[in-house]
């Protein structure tokens, strides 16, 4: 019970009528990685925006490091510093340069010293390797560049918990390998993480779990090798058959 | 090689003669209506000049911020004019400012209700013609008012009528002081807030700037009431009789119609535009950008101070600037309701006594271009300050 | 603090019966009371009463705030009208200004308005007075253009709401004859007609036009007019050509810098300072002279804006063709600019069909004129609201339909690009 820091139970939720999310449960230990995959629209996103309450379920509970999530959370603020987040775009702060998109976050959540903030900033993207790039602003940077940064922002808040959002689906393909070796990077280095993605071979080198979602459900939760060696669902093979 | 010479010839006399042509044209335009401008005020007997500005104008203005009467030059009937301009002009901008952030932050409100309200307030504003909309407050709605004996008081210090709004005038002792500690106070909260910033950037300590600085900025000017003989009394407005029939109110200050149509007018009007760019602004901002601020653990305040707010006004500063200028340029229509502005008194009274067309339309002119070019130039100065760096 | 429980799933029987009746309660009271002057809740203490509705109506919105209900329609309402206490007392205040204004906005227009009679007596009730306008109906459409002739401007208008109407439905290749009668033809012969003097019609003077007539008529020359110069100088303060360039900036920076009141002013009163003496132009032309130049500006800033966003793969592709630079804009560039700039062109016409009132400034009288003299006739004083309010409407409707065509278009051309 205690060893797992994320924990979703029964989860529902609807888009007006639509249901997204139906009947989820699912269990992060610390330091887990898990990889989710499953066509689009399947609630992907949903489900792990849900971890940071980017979006409200309506019915079931989740657990984030302790916490239960609901309306009348508190501080809300306190675990999403916790948890990081990767979007698919990116969304880096234009109005920003690189390293005040990294030192925000430290200066007004962690109340740091400004100096101090750029250190941790700096650090970061020295580990993420776009140090030089510090002073640019978001717009001159290419996508690959722009991802890594956006890695190193979340990264600054020394989250327990990284969550990423097809992190390399908006990249041209000579730039998702530098994107994805951040990622396993990050990954050897003991984070827990729930990657959505299609990168099939990042997936099988990190994954400890794989997740298939399709309409909402979950249709198939199995350790990596498993997964792709002999995977039980029909339409999980169909989904592999056509992604590999 | 020659033949290439031949052709960079060939193409700069290509680029020379529709130029050549076009300066011509207009040369022989210009110099043209010049020498009929010339028989034309040499026939009336009139020479060009800007001497008559220092003319004594000799007709009365209704209306004046600064000491004016018939005594004084066509050049101070001229700043005259020009201080009313600017004082509807701000006042409707101030006003349009407030009226248009509320209406298009309302357009977006997630209450239904709200949101139809503040659409159809722009719809049909925006859609009526500003000089119906002037004529109709001070023709109609201004004209409803009841005359003064029965002006409609607003707890015996203030009364609107037919003639104007009166308020009460503020009489001060010692009014230097009290502006010296307003200024100070601005100072201190200067102090205050690099202060708390530094203390911020380098230990991470916060300060409640922002309470500490609008504490200040009561209580420093409220000392110089306690103990430095700064003190504050008004004047209010009575009712007087003048004759069995008339009455009038003397004492405060009289705002007159043609000042409150105007204002009003030109806020509602140009509210629409500044709503519109508003709400503008604040769509332009896309949601990814506040979930990402949401995600890195930054609350609503802060999410709204640090990354929304700073992109939001870079995209609602540059148009909403072109509005305040409309509305300066809007505020000629003064001339229609005979509100003294630099129209009415310049180009109309002044030019109808003097004949002095040329330069008097000519001076109005290029009070409105000096106006209107520095704020083009502030404007693109502050899009190039401000633009988002990309590659 | 849990004296009651919080509004939920578990209690929505209870709860939104008694939530809604309070609500439609409040906004009952508030309604008897403007419309009928009753007041419901009469045994309250007055203090108490005027607040009644507000806090009856709050308290049963929060009732029925329960997220996630399972109800949609209640889940629909809430979401849109009561989404947190704030929202509630929004939705409140609205709904009871609405019902608060309408009754004596119904009284004004229509229910103590007179319709009947011919002169201000007949206008008995504390409406308006809709005799007024009536009364002056023609002249407010027409000006003082003699009534005998009217059918003139008619027919002209016919002509051109035929034409236009037809070449919707035409083909292509007619379409082109439709839009030659329309930009080259017809603005002359409609002209022709309602100034006569010639084909055995009767001379009508320029200052005898007015009304809304006369802000058509303004409006279609000024723009016919101000398009073209507006695309010349767009591509003037675009030309590699410094002397053309600087003329143009000039030029248009000149007519985007001043009101049109002065510009009007300028055109009355020292334009002819500038011509031989005795030469003499009609009012008329002159204030269409300096409403084309002024807006023709305003339409070159849209136009170059349109020039600018195109890619400059464009120009290149039709330099490599060989085309020559007027060749190279009219077929291949200004299409395509133009079209990109529709929703500001559209802008600018409304902006100038919303400035032809100020003509006055000259003396001429359109619709919002017309009224202004109509107020000052002695035998109508005092109907300036009628008339005014009247003119909004007219103008709001010429307006906001024009509006929503350009919205309409831009929501097209967003689509299909
Ligand atoms: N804000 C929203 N409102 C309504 N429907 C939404 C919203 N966000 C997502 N959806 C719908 O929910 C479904 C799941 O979306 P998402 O979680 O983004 O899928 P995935 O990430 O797997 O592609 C899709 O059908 C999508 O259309
Ligand atoms: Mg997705």
């Amino acid at each position: 019970m205690m060893s797992k820091i994320i924990e979703l139970k029964n989860v529902n939720k609807w888009f007006d009528k639509f249901q997204v999310l139906k009947d989820i449960d699912l269990e992060v230990a610390p330091q887990e990685k898990i990889v989710i995959c499953g066509p689009s629209g399947s609630g992907k996103s949903t489900l792990i925006r849900c971890i940071n309450r980017l979006e409200e379920h309506q019915e079931g509970n989740i657990i984030v490091d302790g916490t239960e999530l609901s309306e009348s959370t508190k501080n809300i603020e306190k675990i999403r510093a916790e948890v990081g987040m990767v979007f698919q775009q990116f969304n880096l702060f234009p109005h920003l340069s690189i390293l005040d998109n990294c030192a925000l976050a430290p200066i007004w959540v962690k109340k740091l010293p400004k100096k101090q903030a750029e250190e941790i900033a700096m650090n970061n993207l020295k580990r993420v390797q776009i140090d030089d790039q510090a002073l640019k602003f978001p717009g001159q940077l290419s996508g690959g560049q722009q991802q890594r940064a956006a890695i190193a922002r979340a990264l600054c808040m020394e989250p327990k918990i990284m969550l990423f959002d097809e992190p390399t689906s908006a990249l041209d393909p000579e730039m998702i390998k530098e994107v994805l070796d951040v990622m396993v990077d990050l990954a050897k280095g003991g984070m827990t993480m729930i990657v959505v993605t299609h990168e099939m071979g990042f997936a099988k080198e990190v994954a400890d779990y794989m997740i298939f979602m399709d309409e909402g459900k979950i249709v198939e939760r199995a350790k990596t090798k498993e997964f792709f060696e002999n995977p039980k669902s029909e339409r999980t093979k169909l989904f592999l058959s056509q992604i590999l | 090689m020659i033949f290439k010479k031949f052709n960079i010839e060939n193409k700069k006399a290509r680029d020379l003669i529709p130029q050549a042509i076009t300066i011509l044209a207009l040369l022989s335009v210009i110099i043209y209506f010049a020498t009929n401008a010339q028989i034309n005020m040499g026939n009336r007997g009139i020479s060009f000049g800007f001497g008559f500005l220092n003319q004594e104008a000799s007709f009365d203005i209704t209306f004046s911020m600064i000491e004016y009467d018939g005594s004084h030059s066509y050049g101070r009937a001229f700043l005259v004019g020009l201080l009313n301009t600017i004082l509807v002009s701000a006042i409707g901008i101030f006003f349009a400012t407030i009226m248009g952030v509320v209406v298009g932050i309302s357009r977006l409100s997630d209450n239904y209700l709200i949101a139809k309200v503040a659409e159809w307030y722009v719809e049909i504003f925006r859609n009526i013609p500003l000089i119906l909309q002037i004529f109709f407050w001070y023709f109609a709605a201004l004209r409803a008012l009841p005359l003064p004996e029965n002006g409609i008081s607003f707890y015996d210090i203030s009364f609107l009528t037919i003639k104007g709004w009166y308020v009460p005038k503020f009489i001060w002792t010692n009014f230097n002081i009290f502006l010296l500690s307003v200024i100070a106070a601005f100072i201190a909260i200067y102090y205050i807030n690099s202060y708390a910033t530094k203390q911020r950037e380098q230990f991470g300590k916060q300060i409640p700037a922002t309470i500490i600085s609008f504490t200040a900025l009561i209580l420093i000017p409220l000392i110089t009431f306690l103990f430095l003989g700064v003190s504050l009394t008004f004047e209010y407005p009575v009712l007087k009789q003048l004759s069995p029939t008339v009455f009038t109110y003397a004492g405060g200050v009289s705002i007159i119609p043609e000042l409150i149509a105007l204002a009003l007018a030109l806020s509602m009007y140009t509210a629409t535009f500044i709503a519109e760019n508003v709400r503008a602004g604040i769509l332009g901002v896309g949601k990814g950008q506040k979930e990402a601020a949401a995600s890195i653990g930054l609350n609503k305040n802060q999410i709204l101070k640090l990354v929304v707010m700073p992109q939001a006004l870079r995209i609602i500063i540059p148009p909403t600037t072109n509005q305040y200028l409309n509305l300066t340029k809007n505020s000629s229509l003064a001339a229609a309701i005979a509100y003294p502005d630099i129209v009415l008194v310049f180009a109309g009274t002044a030019l109808m006594q003097t004949g002095r067309a040329i330069e008097i339309i000519s001076i109005t002119m290029l009070t409105y271009l000096t106006l209107s070019i520095s704020i083009s130039i502030f404007m693109n100065w502050y899009n190039k300050k401000m633009a988002i760096k990309e590659k | 603090m849990n004296l009651i429980a919080k509004p939920s799933k578990e209690n929505i029987r209870t709860y939104v019966p008694i939530g809604l009746s309070l609500v439609s309660l409040s906004i009952l009271d508030v309604f008897a009371n403007a419309f009928f002057n009753l007041n419901l809740m009469a045994f309250f203490p007055s203090q108490l009463n005027y607040f009644l509705p507000l806090i009856l109506g709050f308290i049963g919105f929060y009732l029925i705030r329960i997220e996630f209900s399972g109800v949609r329609s209640l889940d629909i309402l809430n979401k849109n009208i009561n989404s947190n206490n704030f929202n509630a007392l929004l939705t409140l205040f609205t709904i009871f200004i609405i019902i608060k204004s309408i009754p004596p906005m119904l009284d004004w227009f229509i229910l103590e308005a007179n319709f009947v009679g011919n002169s201000k007596d007949d206008c008995t009730g504390d409406g308006a007075c809709w005799v007024f306008i009536k009364v002056w109906f023609n002249r407010f459409m027409y000006g003082l253009y003699p009534d005998a002739e009217q059918w003139r401007i008619n027919t002209a208008f016919l002509i051109l709401f035929v034409v236009v109407g037809v070449s919707f439905f035409v083909t292509e290749k007619l379409k082109k004859y439709f839009i030659f009668f329309l930009v080259f033809v017809f603005p002359f012969l409609g002209i022709k007609l309602i100034s006569g003097g010639s084909f055995g019609l009767e001379y009508v003077e320029s200052a005898a036009w007015g009304g809304l007539s006369l802000t058509f008529i303004i409006s279609a020359f000024a723009i016919l007019f101000c398009f073209p110069i507006g695309v010349i100088l767009a591509l003037g303060r675009r030309s590699s050509l410094p002397a053309i360039k600087y003329i143009s900036i000039g030029f248009i920076e000149l007519w985007r810098g001043v009101p049109l009141i002065t510009v009007l002013f300028m055109s009355a009163v020292m334009f002819p300072m500038f011509l031989p003496d005795g030469t003499f132009i009609d009012k008329l032309i002159r204030v269409l002279i300096a409403i084309t130049l002024f807006e023709a500006a305003y339409m070159a800033e849209v136009v170059r804006g349109g020039l600018q966003a195109l890619p400059k793969g464009q120009y290149e592709a039709a330099k490599s063709l060989g085309m020559g630079y007027w060749r190279m804009n009219a077929l291949i560039i200004l299409p395509q600019a133009l079209k990109l700039v529709i929703p500001g062109i559209a802008n600018t016409l409304l902006a100038l069909v919303k400035d032809t009132p100020l003509i006055f400034v000259v003396g001429l009288m359109e619709l919002a004129g017309m009224i202004g003299l109509a107020k000052t006739n002695p035998k109508w004083l005092g109907m300036a609201m009628e008339g005014y309010v009247f003119a909004g409407l007219v103008f709001w409707v010429i307006c906001y339909a024009m509006s929503r065509y350009s919205q309409n278009l831009e929501k097209k051309l967003s689509t299909e690009r």
